[in-house]
């Protein structure tokens, strides 16, 4: 018996070392080590054996059981590390492939520019004001120093309704409607919107474009702080380095009046295409509130004074990102919109 | 305002500043320079040259043979203007010559004649054709008989001469003429301003002799000047008077009328000549037209008149709209020998308006429209009858013919000089206010720490002590001015909850892969109530550029998917877009009812995975599922109401609905209105944010976790097609209970294992308890219940 046992052990050893995978190797386990495998069959045959002997070939039973089973843990653990290694292998992928796609959108231009503007003045304190874009010849002309049959009403050829309603040609009516309601309080506050004039459409003239203007009224307002405030913003929107310059120039509704350059943010200052070789270029127009305009909306103009400054999105879009022509705001060709997606910041 | 460098340099030392640099300090000092235009550039080698000879070209019928006595040499130049001739003296380039555009002369044969050179007419020299004087417009320019052969055309007929174009503002009317611009110069360079000296010799006899002057409208015409001068000869004005008119751009046409517009722009002064004969009457009276009177402007136009129209008469029909333009009845000619000229004063809201209502805006007009100097009516008239009797030969009478009830006191400002630092943030010196003034030539007088200022007429744009802050700060530099910022306390600023949740629209629709679009406001007629939520009358404008923009939209969705076809056109296939705007309704208010709208259009598809086979076109229910993100972002609950809209499909169109209130609507695109746009399947969406945002946010409150697991349970329903899922939906929530915390519609299927006329729909069933875990038996109980409720409603269980 004792032979036969180790010829068994002998057999079952083999076979596990001839296994070359977990599956034939369990085969092995079932064979050999099995409930009807020739291990169990050898116990269950120790019955016919003197009482005397049986211990001693228990025992040996015992020793090549768990050394056959030693080997094939031992042979299982090979075999299963070389089974995940083979699945690893045949799972490999072309990670160059393209990854899915995440689909997102992106904000216009012309909100992009608004949004970064009136970001920048919220941090300053400003609040944000808007009005209807269909308004009264009262407060889109008349609130603002621009009585029926003045001249400078040339200046803005306007889209009438009736004769007391027009699309407003500027957002300052939003102004002159807050200065209204504040009754002689100070404000603060920053108007952005879409505004209208008789211009026919080219690449430099829509009529519809977009407008954000600004207001602060207070004790003391000097036009030092027109100035501080609008390189404070030339240098937030256009660089740090920016400089500004202003020139005098004419509004109705503010007096004096003036517009403001900045030093080009492309040449800085040496003279290139986009300043037309002056080294500046015209961002806004500004300045101080015209007292006429103050005392209409209630306020007492030798008590409190102000600026307003007033800019076109459109043009600083075109100058900052070097758009050809205003009409691409309007036509929203997925090839143009798509393109300001990517963050500046 | 067009400024020649050489005429300026009459009235005012320019310091022989280069022009640009020159523009520069004008631009700086507040009269924006837009440009700078060297009248020569690009010129050279081009010389007077005398026609000795000129026959027609054998071989071609519009070209003449000429040979040009040049100075050294005489040449054969052949020339194709038709009013060549010999005997002319004409402007030759010669070969090596430049002409403006890069043009370069050389040798050349023209149908096999020799041409050494080129004739050229005033537009090959750069001048526009509507300044060429009409005898030249259509070929070469004739010098005149002196001009001396083989001398340098550019310099001796001043065209080296540069040309500032100013860009003025409505204020500054003063700088409308010549001598306002030397006032202006001066100020800057603290340069002396020389005026004109006017001397000329009058005749014995009175111009009241022969010409009587009446204004029946002294409020808009409170003085009229009239002088008379006789024996004059209309011919051409000489060179220089020529080129000084072109170069401010004004078209020469003879003496007389040369002489009204050289004064124009020397003095801002507008003038008119009338020919004395064709008045007839030998009066002049002033007033406003009658009804039914007409007359012949010089521009060949037939005016009817109205009341409120002011017209110079002969006393019996008008011979000219006042300060507008004259009449072709008393225009000056040829045959012209004596003139009357006219300076006056216009109230300037009556020349605005007649101006405007004629559609006629002429150089005068422009400037009595801003109000004219009412000091210079009447040296303006002196210098014309000066320079008439210069260049025309005439005899001037003896003194004018005046109307006059014009007031003229100048303005006086009071201002201090601490009121002008206080409101510029500096600290300028007294003196230097002072020297600015002076230089301003604004008489001052300080007292009291006052200054009280005498602004010249000329200046009517100065009225107030702003006005003069203005002046002292330009003419002290805004460059000083320091920077600063408000010292007032500071506020905290921000977003009201309205545009805030714009913004969070905004960032969720751009999340969701929408692109944001803006498209225009005004549209036609047809357009403006498609797609309409809730149309209303028309508003339109008095007065659109076209139709296509004549009346405000009702609609975001005709623009937006105008915007979809241009991409889908342009071979991009997949568009979603988005836009916010106001949309315009008609209300009770005198204002419109402006809305703001959201508007979404989608097409082609919404997943586009190539290489992985993945493609998913928009439907209904993308749409749909975006809304529904939208509402659980704002936090409201937004109903699904089968409708039908025109233009959209009837059978896939919903209306959003608020509280009851109907505020937005999906659908696809009815396949018409596809064709019609040329769009493949098309989904769409408009829902108005105002209402959207009416909605009080709730406070976000957190509930805890569930600390107890779930259980699932399916059903299958073989329902008929026309019961809607919704509707079931609704029964198995009722039937559900409390336990019922979530139903959801997993499966769909519409196919040939089912009779005709139903669907299957599956629903999965989440039950919860937040109080204890529960218990299969419990579960059980309430799910038979709600299967057996939708049993006896009529639905069938899917094995
Ligand atoms: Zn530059």
């Amino acid at each position: 018996m004792e032979i036969q046992l180790n010829e068994l052990k002998t057999q079952a050893l083999e076979k596990i070392a001839a296994a070359t995978d977990v599956k034939e190797l369990n085969a092995v386990r079932v064979a050999y080590l099995g409930k009807k495998g020739p291990i169990t069959d050898l116990l269950k045959g120790m019955g016919k054996l003197p009482a005397e002997d049986r211990p001693k070939m228990g025992a040996l039973v015992n020793v090549v059981r768990e050394e056959v089973t030693e080997r094939l843990e031992e042979r299982m653990e090979i075999l299963e590390e070389q089974a995940i290694n083979e699945k690893l292998q045949s799972e490999t992928i072309d990670i160059t492939l393209p990854g899915r796609p995440v689909r997102t959108g992106n904000a216009h231009p012309l909100t992009r520019v608004v949004e970064e503007i009136e970001d920048l003045f919220i941090s300053m304190g400003y609040e944000v004001e808007e009005g209807p874009e269909v308004e009264k010849d009262y407060y889109n002309f008349e609130a603002l120093n621009l009585p029926k049959g003045h001249p400078a009403r040339d200046m803005q050829d306007t889209f009438y309704i009736s004769e007391e309603l027009l699309l407003r040609t500027h957002t300052s009516p939003v102004q002159a409607r807050t200065m209204e309601a504040k009754g002689g309080e100070p404000i603060k506050i920053i108007c952005p919107g879409k505004v209208y004039r008789r211009d026919s459409d080219d690449a430099t003239h829509s009529h519809q474009f977009t407008q954000i203007e600004g207001l602060v009224i207070g004790e003391d307002i000097r036009m030092s702080d027109l100035k501080g405030t609008l390189s404070v913003f030339a240098k937030k929107m256009f660089g740090d380095d920016r400089e500004i310059r202003l020139r005098p120039s004419f509004f109705p509704f503010t007096e004096p009046s003036v517009e403001m350059d900045i030093s080009c943010f492309k040449c800085g200052g040496e003279g290139c295409n986009v300043c037309k070789k002056t080294g500046w270029i015209e961002i806004l127009g500004a300045g101080m509130v015209h007292p006429n305009v103050l005392e209409m909306a209630g306020y007492d103009s030798k008590r409190l004074t102000g600026f307003a400054f007033g800019m076109g999105p459109e043009r600083i879009a075109m100058l900052k990102y070097g758009i050809e022509d205003i009409r691409h705001f309007y036509t929203n060709d997925v090839r143009f919109l798509s393109q300001f997606e990517r963050t500046e910041v | 305002m067009l400024v020649s460098v050489k005429w300026l340099n009459d009235y005012v030392n320019t310091q022989g500043l280069p022009p640009a640099e020159l523009g520069e300090k004008i631009t700086r000092a507040g009269i924006e320079v837009d440009a700078v235009i060297d009248r020569s550039e690009g010129l050279s080698n081009i010389v007077v040259g005398y026609v000795e000879a000129c026959e027609k070209h054998p071989e071609a019928d519009k070209l003449s043979i000429c040979q040009v006595n040049v100075g050294e040499t005489v040449d054969q130049i052949i020339c194709g203007a038709p009013n060549i001739a010999a005997g002319q003296k004409v402007i030759v380039a010669r070969p090596g010559a430049r002409l403006p555009g890069g043009m370069k002369i050389k040798k050349a044969k023209l149908r096999g004649e020799e041409s050494n050179g080129m004739i050229c007419s005033l537009q090959e020299l750069g001048i526009e054709g509507k300044l060429v004087p009409k005898a030249y417009a259509e070929g070469i320019y004739v010098l005149p008989e002196n001009a001396e052969v083989g001398t340098d055309v550019i310099t001796n007929f001043h065209l080296d001469d540069t040309v500032l174009e100013l860009g003025l503002t409505p204020n500054r009317a003063d700088a409308m003429s010549m001598l306002g611009v030397a006032y202006e110069v001066a100020a800057i360079l603290e340069e002396e301003v020389k005026l004109p000296e006017i001397t000329y010799t009058e005749a014995e006899e009175e111009a009241s002799s022969m010409l009587t002057v009446n204004v029946d409208s002294p409020e808009a015409n409170p003085l009229y000047v009239a002088k008379v001068v006789r024996n004059i000869e209309v011919k051409e004005s000489p060179m220089w008077l020529q080129q000084r008119l072109m170069a401010a751009g004004v078209r020469p046409h003879n003496n007389v009328v040369d002489v009204t517009n050289y004064v124009l722009m020397e003095y801002g002064q507008p003038l008119h000549a009338f020919d004395y004969d064709l008045l007839e009457t030998g009066n002049i009276t002033v007033r406003n037209a009658k009804t039914d009177e007409t007359i012949t402007t010089l521009d060949g136009n037939e005016r009817k008149l109205s009341l409120h129209n002011l017209v110079i008469t002969n006393g019996e029909k008008p011979v000219a709209l006042a300060g507008v333009m004259g009449g072709a009845n008393s225009e000056v000619s040829k045959n012209t020998t004596t003139v009357v000229i006219e300076s006056a004063y216009f109230n300037s809201a009556s020349i605005r308006s007649t101006s405007k209502e004629h559609g006629l805006r002429s150089d005068a007009s422009s400037r009595y429209e801003k109000g004219v100097d009412p000091n210079r009516v009447i040296p303006a008239a002196e210098r014309a009858a000066q320079l008439l009797a210069e260049l025309a030969g005439g005899e001037v009478l003896k003194g004018s013919v005046i109307f006059d009830e014009l007031k003229r006191e100048e303005k006086v400002v009071t201002v201090s000089p601490d009121f002008i630092n206080s409101r510029l943030g500096m600290k300028i010196r007294f003196e230097d206010m002072l020297d600015i003034l002076n230089r301003l030539q604004f008489k001052t007088e300080a007292m009291n720490n006052q200054l009280m200022i005498s602004v010249p007429t000329r200046r009517q744009d100065i009225q107030i002590e702003e006005d003069i802050v203005e002046e002292i700060a330009r003419l002290y530099g805004y460059d000083e001015i320091p920077s600063t910022l408000p010292e007032a306390a500071t506020t905290p600023g921000g977003l009201s909850p309205y545009q805030l949740k714009r913004r969070v629209v905004r960032h969720y629709l751009e999340g969701a892969g929408l692109l944001q679009a803006t498209t225009y406001s005004l549209t036609s007629e047809k357009s403006a109530t498609h797609l309409a939520l809730k149309p209303t009358d028309l508003t339109r404008l008095l007065m659109p550029m076209s139709e296509e923009r004549s009346t405000l939209r009702q609609s975001l969705l005709p623009h937006l998917l105008e915007s979809v076809s241009y991409n889908t056109a342009r071979r991009t296939d997949s568009v979603a877009l988005y836009e916010t705007g106001s949309v315009f309704l008609k209300g009770q208010d005198e204002l419109l009812n402006e809305e703001e709208h959201l508007a979404i259009a989608m097409t082609g598809l919404w997943l586009d995975n190539s290489w992985q086979d993945e493609k998913k076109a928009v439907d209904f229910f993308v749409m749909k599922g975006i809304v529904e993100g939208l509402a659980a972002k704002l936090g409201v609950e937004l109903e699904f109401e089968r409708g039908e809209m025109d233009g959209l499909h009837p059978g896939r169109t919903a209306f959003l609905t608020l509280e009851g209130r109907r505020i937005g609507v999906i659908g696809q695109l009815h396949p018409t209105e596809q064709k019609n746009r040329d769009l493949k399947t098309t989904i769409v969406l408009e829902l108005s944010l105002a209402e959207l945002f009416a909605e009080p946010t709730e406070e976000l409150v957190y509930t805890q976790v569930p600390r107890y697991p779930s259980i699932t349970r399916d059903v299958a329903l073989v329902l008929s097609k026309i019961v809607e899922a919704g509707t079931v939906e609704k029964l198995i929530r009722s039937a559900g209970g409390k336990l019922l915390k979530d139903v959801r519609v997993f499966d769909l299927y519409e196919g040939d294992n089912l009779e005709a006329g139903k669907k299957s729909v599956a629903f999965s069933l989440t039950y919860f308890d937040p109080e204890k875990t529960l218990t299969d038996e419990e579960v059980t109980a309430v799910h038979e219940n709600v299967v057996q409720t939708l049993v006896e409603s009529g639905a069938e269980l899917r094995s």
